[in-house]
C-alpha cells in the first residue's frame, strides 16, 4: 500500500472557516458546546461578535441559523454529525430544507471512525437523513485540500449545505492543484474491468484496493464522489456501461447511502452487477482501526467485493 | 403608527415613544384611532373566518385570538413598507405558531402586501398562501407549522439586525400550547444570554391548544415567573385591548439590556360565541350557517358580506348563496 500524507477534515475545515471569516464579514457561527472539537473556535477567537455558542441546544441552533440566513448572513452550524442532523431533523426540514436557507451545516466526528465514543457518537446514518432533503447539497470530502475547497464552494454557492467530516486524520489523496466540482464525480483512476465509487474517508482504501487489484492484471476504474447530493448519475451509469461492474465504499450504513443511491442510478440506466461495502449494523467502542476493520471497512473488504463483481460479471457472460 | 393624543378616543400614546423615525416615510404616516383599529380587527375577523370557510379547513381558532396583538402591531407599531416587503430596516413579525396564518395573510392583504382577492385561494393548489406559513408570500418572514422554532428564528434575525447595525426591532408569536415545546426554552435561555433587547416574544394566552385546555394537557403556569426566571422582561396585559397591547410593545421596545416577553390574554376564537374557548375550532372551519351566525355576532350585516366577499374574489353565484340567508 502506498504511504499517504493525512489531515484532519474538521481541522481543515476550522482553518477554511477562519480564512473565509477574514473574507467575508456576512459569515456568523452558531455552534453547539462542541465548537473546540470542531475546531470552529478559531473562527471564535478571532470573532467573537460573529461567533454563537448556544450550547447543547441543537433545534434552537438550526432555528437560529435560519433567521441569520434570512437577515442576509451566511451561517455555519457547527457541531458532531449526529447532534447536527438527526437532533434537529425538523428544524432542518422545515426552517432550512422547505425554506431554502442558505444555512451551512458542518458535521464533524462522523461514521465510526469517531471510535471510543461509541454508538450515540457514531453517525452512520446521516447520509441517508441529509440526502432525504429535496435541494439540500450534501458533501462528504475524501480528505483535507477537498474539504478545504468544499467549504469555499459551499460558502460561494446560496442554499443549504451539509457537509461531513471525520475526527481521525485522513490520508491526503488529491494533490495541491485539485479543483472540487460541486455535483461531479471525480476519476480518481483509469480502469475497465470494474469502478470501485467511493466517498470520504472510504476514497484512500478504495485507490489501495485498485492497486493491489492491479498487481493480479485487474484495472479498476477509481471514482471519488464527494457530492452525494445532486448526485452525479451520469458518470456512474458511464462507470456501470463501460466497466460493467462496481463497488460501492463508504462509511455509513447500508440503507440509503453511496451504495444505495448508486445502485438506484446504476439500475435506472443499464443494470450491471453492484456489490457494497457498508456498515450492516451499529458498531461498538474501539479504536477507529479496530473498528473500522472489524466492521468491514478496509482496502481487503473493498478489493474482495471487487473479486465479487468480477465472479458476477463473468458468470453473467462477461457483462 | 398611532399618534399623540388628539381628542379623547384617540390611543393615548405619546410623542417619546416613537423616537425613531421611520428611514423611507412609507409606512409611518398612517395614524390611527383605537377605533379605527377595532374596525380594522373586526373586518379581518370577517375576512379570516370567510377565507377558512372558503377553504373549507384551516385554524380560526388561534387566528382569532391573534387578530388585536396583529392589528395593532401592523397598524401602530411596526416600520414597514408592504410595496417593498424585502426593505432591509423593516421591524421583522415572525409567526412562530404558523398555523394562524390565516390572521397574518388577512392582515397582510389589507396592509396592501398583496390582492386581497388573493385570500380566497387560501389552501388551494397553485396559492402563495400556504395551509402553514411559508417563505414566499410577501411580507411573510419565517417558514412556519411545526410549532417551537420562531422564537430561535427571531434570535438569529434580531443578531443580524445587530452586527448590521440596523435599526429594525423583531416580534414573535408563539402560541401558549407551542411553550410545551422545548425549544422556546433554549431560546429563552440564548436569548437572554445574548442580551436581545430588540426582540419581543408575544404569546397568545387564549388558554386552549389542539386537543383541550392548555392547563389540562400540561401546566404552563406559571408562565409569566418561567419567563423571568429565564431572564425576560415580562408584560402581561389584555392581549383585546389596544391601549394594553400599544401600551405593552412600546415599553418593550424601551427596554435595554434583555428581551421583552408579552403574555396577552386572549379569548382563543374571539368575537364568535360557540368558537371561543372551544377546542373543537382550533382547526375547524365553520360551515356556511356557522358563517352566517359569526357574521351577525361580528356586527355585519348580508350586504356587508357580500360586499367584503366581492373584495376577496368571490364570484357573484357564490356570494348570493352564502350571504342569502344573513341578515
Ligand atoms: C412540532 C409540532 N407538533 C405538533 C403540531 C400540531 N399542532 C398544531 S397547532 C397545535 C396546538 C397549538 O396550540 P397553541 O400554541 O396554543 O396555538 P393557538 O391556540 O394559539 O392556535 C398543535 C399541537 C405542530 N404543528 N407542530
Amino acid at each position: 500500500m502506498v504511504t499517504r500524507p493525512t489531515a484532519v477534515t474538521r481541522e481543515v475545515f476550522g482553518q477554511t472557516l477562519l480564512a473565509l471569516g477574514k473574507e467575508d464579514p456576512n459569515i456568523v457561527v452558531v455552534g453547539g458546546d462542541l465548537n473546540i472539537s470542531t475546531f470552529a473556535h478559531l473562527f471564535g477567537r478571532e470573532f467573537p461578535e460573529r461567533f454563537f455558542d448556544l450550547g447543547p441546544a441543537e433545534q434552537n441552533m438550526m432555528s437560529m441559523a435560519a433567521g441569520f440566513a434570512f437577515s442576509g448572513k451566511i451561517p455555519f452550524a457547527n457541531t458532531f454529525a449526529v447532534f447536527g442532523t438527526g437532533r434537529p431533523y425538523d428544524q432542518i426540514r422545515v426552517g432550512i430544507a422547505q425554506a431554502g436557507a442558505n444555512v451551512k451545516i458542518l458535521g464533524s466526528h462522523s461514521g465510526i471512525s469517531v471510535g471510543e465514543d461509541g454508538v450515540s457518537a457514531q453517525a452512520i446514518e446521516d447520509i441517508a437523513l441529509m440526502c432525504a432533503l429535496p435541494g439540500f447539497n450534501v458533501i462528504v470530502p475524501a480528505d483535507g485540500p477537498e474539504t478545504a475547497q468544499a467549504v469555499r464552494v459551499a460558502t460561494r454557492e446560496r442554499g443549504p449545505f451539509y457537509i461531513r467530516v471525520s475526527r481521525s486524520a485522513t490520508p491526503v489523496v488529491h494533490t495541491d492543484g485539485y479543483q472540487f466540482r460541486l455535483g461531479k464525480a471525480e476519476t480518481l483512476r483509469q480502469g475497465s474491468d470494474l469502478t470501485i465509487i467511493a466517498c470520504g474517508v472510504m476514497v484512500a482504501p478504495a485507490l489501495d484496493a485498485a492497486e493491489s487489484l492491479a498487481r493480479t492484471g485487474v484495472q479498476a476504474r477509481v471514482l471519488n464522489i464527494a457530492t452525494l447530493q445532486p448526485l452525479d448519475k451520469e458518470a456512474i451509469q458511464q462507470a456501470a456501461q463501460e466497466t460493467g461492474g462496481i463497488v460501492t465504499a463508504e462509511e455509513h450504513y447500508i440503507n440509503g447511502g453511496l451504495g444505495s443511491m448508486v445502485a438506484s442510478a446504476v439500475a435506472l440506466g443499464r443494470p450491471v452487477p453492484v456489490e457494497m461495502v457498508a456498515l450492516h449494523r451499529y458498531a461498538e467502542s474501539g479504536t477507529p482501526a479496530q473498528l473500522l476493520s472489524k466492521y468491514g471497512l478496509t482496502a481487503t473488504d473493498v478489493e474482495q467485493a471487487a473479486r465479487r463483481v468480477l465472479g458476477r460479471k463473468a458468470s453473467s457472460g462477461g457483462r | 403608527m398611532v399618534s399623540a393624543a388628539r381628542g379623547s378616543k384617540r390611543a393615548a400614546v405619546s410623542a417619546p415613544h416613537h423616537p425613531k423615525v421611520h428611514p423611507n416615510g412609507a409606512a409611518s404616516s398612517a395614524t390611527f384611532s383605537y377605533q379605527q383599529l377595532r374596525e380594522k380587527a373586526r373586518a379581518i375577523r370577517r375576512d379570516i373566518l370567510i377565507s377558512i370557510t372558503e377553504a373549507a379547513s384551516g385554524h380560526p381558532g388561534g387566528s382569532l385570538s391573534e387578530t388585536d396583538i396583529l392589528v395593532a402591531l401592523y397598524y401602530g407599531v411596526l416600520r414597514h413598507d408592504p410595496q417593498n416587503p424585502a426593505w432591509p430596516d423593516r421591524d421583522r413579525f415572525i409567526l412562530s405558531k404558523g398555523h394562524a396564518c390565516p390572521g397574518l395573510y388577512t392582515v397582510l392583504a389589507h396592509r396592501g402586501y398583496f390582492p386581497k382577492a388573493d385570500l380566497s385561494t387560501f389552501r388551494k393548489l397553485g396559492s402563495h398562501l400556504q395551509g402553514h406559513a411559508k417563505i414566499g408570500t410577501p411580507g411573510v418572514e419565517m417558514s412556519s407549522g411545526s410549532l417551537g422554532q420562531g422564537l430561535s428564528f427571531g434570535i438569529g434575525v434580531a443578531l443580524a439586525g445587530r452586527l448590521d447595525k440596523r435599526p429594525y426591532r423583531t416580534y414573535v408569536l408563539l402560541g401558549d400550547g407551542e411553550c410545551d415545546e422545548g425549544q422556546v426554552w433554549e431560546a429563552a435561555m440564548a436569548a437572554a444570554h445574548y442580551k436581545v433587547d430588540t426582540l419581543t416574544a408575544i404569546v397568545d394566552r387564549n388558554g386552549v391548544q389542539n386537543d383541550r385546555h392548555t392547563d389540562e394537557v400540561m401546566q404552563l403556569e406559571p408562565l409569566a415567573a418561567k419567563w423571568r426566571a429565564f431572564g425576560w422582561r415580562v408584560l402581561e396585559i389584555d392581549g383585546h385591548s389596544f391601549p394594553a397591547l400599544l401600551r405593552a410593545y412600546h415599553q418593550a421596545q424601551e427596554t435595554s439590556g434583555q428581551p421583552t416577553a408579552i403574555i396577552a390574554r386572549t379569548v382563543k376564537g374571539k368575537g364568535v360565541s360557540f368558537m371561543e374557548g372551544n377546542p373543537a375550532f382550533h382547526g375547524r372551519a365553520p360551515t356556511k350557517e356557522q358563517l352566517a351566525q359569526a357574521m351577525g355576532e361580528l356586527g355585519f350585516s348580508g350586504a356587508e358580506v357580500a360586499a367584503a366577499m366581492k373584495e376577496l374574489g368571490f364570484p357573484e353565484a357564490k356570494i348570493a348563496e352564502w350571504t342569502g340567508p344573513m341578515k
